[in-house]
């Protein structure tokens, strides 16, 4: 067997570079003659623009050219297009204002673009911006759902009344309220899904060049999908054919989703390299990030959850208002709609359920998918109400579980809101975490934590994620404006080394190593045989790139499609070269064998005739062994699990301990143990964040005041215990050829939710049952005041 | 960062001379402070006297009754020190609770004190400890260094050179750390000794205070229940996203309550 099988925890081949300072990110990338771009922000939440200046910045040392607002609109250019149409209630379309790269009229949150400066250097640029001057008349800033609501408020996009972007709904609101009214018990919650800046490690960079004798540009830039962006700022913004326009994204520093978008700076220097004549290199600092990145999360809910007096779930009623920030990013729209209200049923069995969705523009940044993406917000909605029911009706917070939930036989299982789960053991993944997690002994914990004046709560979260986006033709009915299948291409080289072009590119997760591994598994190559390549759209036939969970699902079944193709020919040759009938051809772990017969040929040696056919069959077969694919997804995946988390606080301060966090979780099969568990990690320590301490807060002018890590918190390894993480690969995807549902959110997806459910188990102690995330000192000590 | 010129003084005196001469100066001691301060545009010197070659102003001397810290000494060579240690254990937590790894390696009390920054920890080991802040014009007391918010008693071409601990029979460093920065949102150091009875107070309010009320308490009977009903008084304390005044105040009282018991072993 070849060390890359399927199942072996491989070290990733990626971390040599890496944790050696060798990894090539965009900022390590310097071209001839390179210049440097200064972003003019508006430091302004709201307001109009009377005058922008350069005139005294344009003769500043080193400038080359500043370009305004005024100079993108009166170029042919377009504005950032945003990928997915949501139609609200009366099939009334959502307002989609207009997006300009560098603003000319109106500036609508702290950080909008009015100016780009090219210098010689970047402390030139820098310099020169701070010579421009602007006039503007501020106008009063809506930084709340609430504000930007208010009868009469200002609009911050004329075209947009009210600042509502759409008002949709998903469900028979009716039929739920009907059976709401006859239901014995109702519980209900008030909820603030918090929001959060997503802050991967690498500030977005992007370095744009023009060659005049090709008339072809080049762009490279931090993104999980550079052949979105090559679509979307090609075909939308600057009208560049896709073979005139190639995008770069080399390592990538994490994303979490904010490097999903087409951002302003990609586009702005993209227009101006062709100006300058020179290539253009940006690369944000800190302070940028949080001002630029898109946010997430940001929601505001009444959830009702109807019961009847056995426990069982009746119905939920949910309405949701979120904050979209001050435009529409890329995906924005989907998030708090077809990523949130489609996985309210969750784990359970309710019949009936409504949804309806308002989304807010705000006079702050943009908000789009971060890591989970609507569906961390609806397992923290449903999960509180879950654990609030069982507070209520006095059952335990297992048992109204086990009482609700959908059966492993049932599946596949359709809700009541669209999606039709395929497979998934949520009772068994649930008494596993009760007994990892020693649940019946916790009673014992809390009286000793009691002992030393400490208050001790546990809490669950269960959850379903919706990954592997998506079916096209599904997505598409849903408004997606492109498709969601994702391409690989398997080239054998004579020798029988392989390349593999995938158009997931990675930004950290190790797609090398793991993608390397189907193939090693696939073909039955050595590992150290197969050479990744990723993250080109002049290398790659096309992608889709890397978010939801997708390029496992989706990008890894791609793969398979192609080794199929590649081991199809084989067998042609195969049968060519020992005289066999195709249909006698067999090929296991790199061998072609005659069926029955000692007859036998490797994969290497199929590979050398196919690019060396001087025994070839010509007339059927065509030479090489180059195969590509494309895999649209039949369905998306369900990876699903259950998270418990145990907390002490001390009262005198308000500070939590996170004492234990126990999750398993269901990614169907695991092609790598190790990465999967990293993954598993890292979502949690980011679900953990947002639970007790990320907040990003705006005071009432929009400035935001948690905008450095002074202020931001982050946590850190000490805040977080051991994890004790396990996977069940017993209940596999049904319908991709590698029995995979994804792994790379459910860590923040479960652990939000269980987390503050632990806090409020504690607070209820003390006759507390209302508490709002993050559960950051000062706040539990205010509760515990009350 | 905007332009500045650089210099890399070769003595005390040069130090000073080089600061008294610059239009706008400013000492560079680990530059943890004033390096972020300078990439964000927020300050703008003319010039940066850089004090790493004084070896004069490195190193830590012990004996029979005093600690003395050259200003030069970085925070994670106080926190590792045997003799600081063994000597007064709470000085050397306290260092040891400073930032992070990278911070504690390059950032000296030379520089903390000097910044005084409103949360930083350094400022109340000094008042606690009743300690003397020696400079190149003369030595002052402890009690009259610190002034008011990131201002001392210095005057601007005065050098820091060493600070001299009186060691107590007792004393602790309790910190309730900013979750984001993990500056002090509270920190309380409580001692008794040759300088009296001490309870000095940082991250609570604009600048570094004495808590005499806890003081006299612990001056009878220096165990927490002492402190432990003693309320701080919310007025004039520093209000953020973190902490409100109200808040502040009221973890004086349980950070000193805590620093006692420590302090007793």
């Amino acid at each position: 067997m070849p060390d890359g099988t399927i199942g072996t925890p491989v070290i990733r081949r990626e971390d040599q570079r890496f944790l050696t300072g060798k990894g090539k990110y965009v900022d390590d990338i310097n071209r001839p003659n390179q210049t440097y771009a200064w972003l003019l922000r508006s430091s302004v939440a709201h307001g109009d623009i009377v005058n922008v200046d350069i005139s005294r910045a344009e003769t500043a040392p080193g400038v080359l050219k500043i370009l305004t607002g005024m100079d993108w609109a009166s170029d042919e250019v377009g504005g950032l297009p945003c990928g997915w149409q949501v139609i609200g209630k009366n099939e009334t379309p959502m307002h989609e204002p207009p997006h300009p790269a560098l603003v000319a009229d109106r500036v609508r949150h702290v950080g909008d673009n009015l100016a780009v400066v090219i210098a010689e250097t970047r402390e030139q640029a820098r310099d020169a911006a701070e010579l421009i001057d602007v006039e503007l008349n501020e106008l009063s800033s809506l930084v709340t759902m609430a504000a930007a609501g208010t009868d009469g408020a200002p609009t911050i996009h004329d075209e947009v009344p009210g600042n509502l972007c759409y008002d949709w709904e998903i469900g028979d609101k009716a039929e739920v309220d009907a059976v709401f009214n006859k239901a014995n018990h109702v519980t209900k919650l008030e909820l603030v899904n918090t929001r959060v800046v997503a802050n991967p490690i690498e500030p977005r960079s992007a370095i744009a060049e023009y060659d005049a004798t090709s008339d072809c540009y080049t762009l490279h830039t931090t993104t999980q999908n550079p052949h979105v962006i090559r679509l979307l700022m090609g075909a939308f913004v600057l009208s560049i054919p896709e073979h005139k326009l190639r995008i770069i994204a080399p390592d990538v520093g994490g994303g979490f989703g904010s490097k999903v978008y087409h951002y302003a700076e990609e586009a702005i220097l993209t227009w101006a390299s062709k100006k300058v004549g020179r290539p253009i290199k940006w690369t944000a600092d800190r302070s940028d990030s949080f001002i630029t990145d898109a946010q997430g999360r940001d929601h505001v809910t009444i959830g009702e959850l109807a019961l009847d007096k056995d426990g069982t779930f009746l119905a939920l009623r949910v309405q949701t208002d979120a904050n979209l920030g001050a435009y529409l990013s890329t995906f924005a729209p989907a998030i708090p709609t077809y990523l949130y209200a489609t996985l309210l049923a969750g784990l359970y069995k309710t019949p009936s359920i409504y949804c309806g969705v308002k989304a807010w523009f705000t006079n702050t940044v943009p908000v789009d998918a971060y890591r989970g993406a609507g569906r961390p917000e609806a397992c923290y909605l449903l999960e509180r109400l879950v654990e609030q029911a069982a507070r209520e009706t006095g059952l335990d917070k297992a048992d109204i579980r086990r009482r609700n939930f959908i059966a492993a036989s049932d599946m596949p299982y359709q809700t009541p809101v669209a999606l039709e789960y395929d497979s998934g053991d949520f009772i068994k993944n649930m008494e596993d975490r009760l007994t990892a997690s020693n649940y019946d002994g916790f009673s014992d914990r809390r009286t000793k934590s009691e002992n030393t004046g400490k208050i001790r709560g546990l809490g669950m979260a269960t959850y379903i994620e919706a990954c592997g986006m998506a079916p096209s033709t599904i997505a598409g009915s849903l408004g997606a404006r492109a498709g969601l299948y994702e391409s690989a291409e398997i080239r054998m080289h004579p020798t029988g080394s392989v390349t593999l072009f995938t158009g997931s590119s990675d930004h950290g997760q190790g797609h090398e190593t793991t993608f390397s591994q189907i193939v090693s598994d696939g073909l039955g190559v050595p590992l150290e045989n197969v050479e990744v390549v990723h993250g080109d759209t002049d290398r790659i036939q096309f992608g889709l790139g890397t978010y939801g969970s997708r390029s496992l699902a989706v990008g890894g079944a791609a793969i398979v499609k192609a080794m199929d193709k590649v081991i199809e020919k084989g067998k042609k040759i195969a049968a060519h070269l020992m005289e066999a009938s195709v249909e006698d051809i067999e090929f296991s772990t790199g061998t072609f064998r005659v069926t029955g017969t000692d007859k036998e040929l490797g994969i290497g040696d199929i590979a050398l005739t196919a690019y060396v056919p001087h025994n070839y069959p010509h007339d059927e077969l065509e030479p090489g062994l180059d195969e590509t694919a494309f895999y649209d997804p039949k369905n998306f995946t369900f990876p699903n699990g259950c998270h418990i988390a145990e907390v002490e606080i001390d009262q005198d301060t308000g500070q939590v301990t996170l004492c234990s966090l126990d999750a398993m979780d269901d990614f169907g099969k695991v092609i790598n143990p190790m990465i999967v568990e990293g993954q598993v990690h890292g979502g949690l320590v980011q679900g953990i964040g947002q639970a007790l301490m990320e907040h990003c807060i705006y005071n009432d002018q929009g400035q935001l005041m948690t905008g450095s890590y002074n202020d931001y918190c982050m946590p850190r390894a000490a805040d977080v215990p051991t994890f004790n993480v396990a996977t069940n690969e017993e209940a596999l995807c049904t319908h991709n050829p590698l029995g995979v549902k994804g792994c790379g959110e459910a860590g923040t997806i479960g652990a939000t939710a269980a987390v503050i459910n632990a806090v409020l188990d504690a607070l209820n102690t003390k006759g507390i049952s209302d508490f709002d995330m993050p559960a950051t000192p000062q706040r539990l000590w205010k509760a515990l005041q009350q | 960062m905007y332009d500045f010129n650089y210099k890399r003084a070769t003595s005390n005196q040069d130090a000073t001379d080089s600061i008294a001469a610059a239009e706008e100066g400013k000492f560079v001691a680990g530059g943890m402070t004033l390096l972020p301060t300078l990439k964000l545009r927020l300050a703008k010197p003319s010039d940066l006297v850089d004090l790493a070659d004084l070896d004069g102003l490195v190193g830590i001397t012990v004996d029979d009754n005093t600690v003395t810290i050259g200003a030069m000494t970085p925070h994670a060579v106080v926190n590792s020190s045997p003799e600081v240690q063994k000597a007064i254990p709470g000085l050397a937590e306290l260092a040891g609770m400073i930032g992070d790894p990278m911070v504690r390696n390059r950032g000296t009390i030379g520089g903390s004190i000097a910044n005084n920054d409103p949360a930083a920890d350094y400022p109340s080991a000094v008042v606690g400890l009743g300690a003397t802040v020696h400079t190149n014009k003369r030595e002052i007391a402890g009690d009259d260094f610190f002034t008011d918010l990131f201002d001392t008693v210095l005057e601007d071409d005065e050098l820091v050179t060493k600070v001299v601990f009186p060691i107590p029979e007792k004393a602790a460093y309790m910190k309730f750390p900013n979750p984001a920065s993990r500056y002090a949102i509270v920190g309380t150091f409580v001692s008794q000794g040759p300088q009296g009875t001490r309870v000095a107070v940082t991250g609570a309010g604009p600048c570094v205070f004495r808590q005499s009320e806890m003081e006299s308490a612990l001056d009878a009977n220096f165990a927490s229940e002492a402190v432990e009903n003693i309320k701080q008084s919310d007025d004039g304390l520093n209000s953020d996203i973190h902490a409100s005044a109200e808040y502040r105040a009221h973890l004086v009282t349980i950070m000193a309550k805590r620093a006692v018991a420590k302090a007793n072993g």
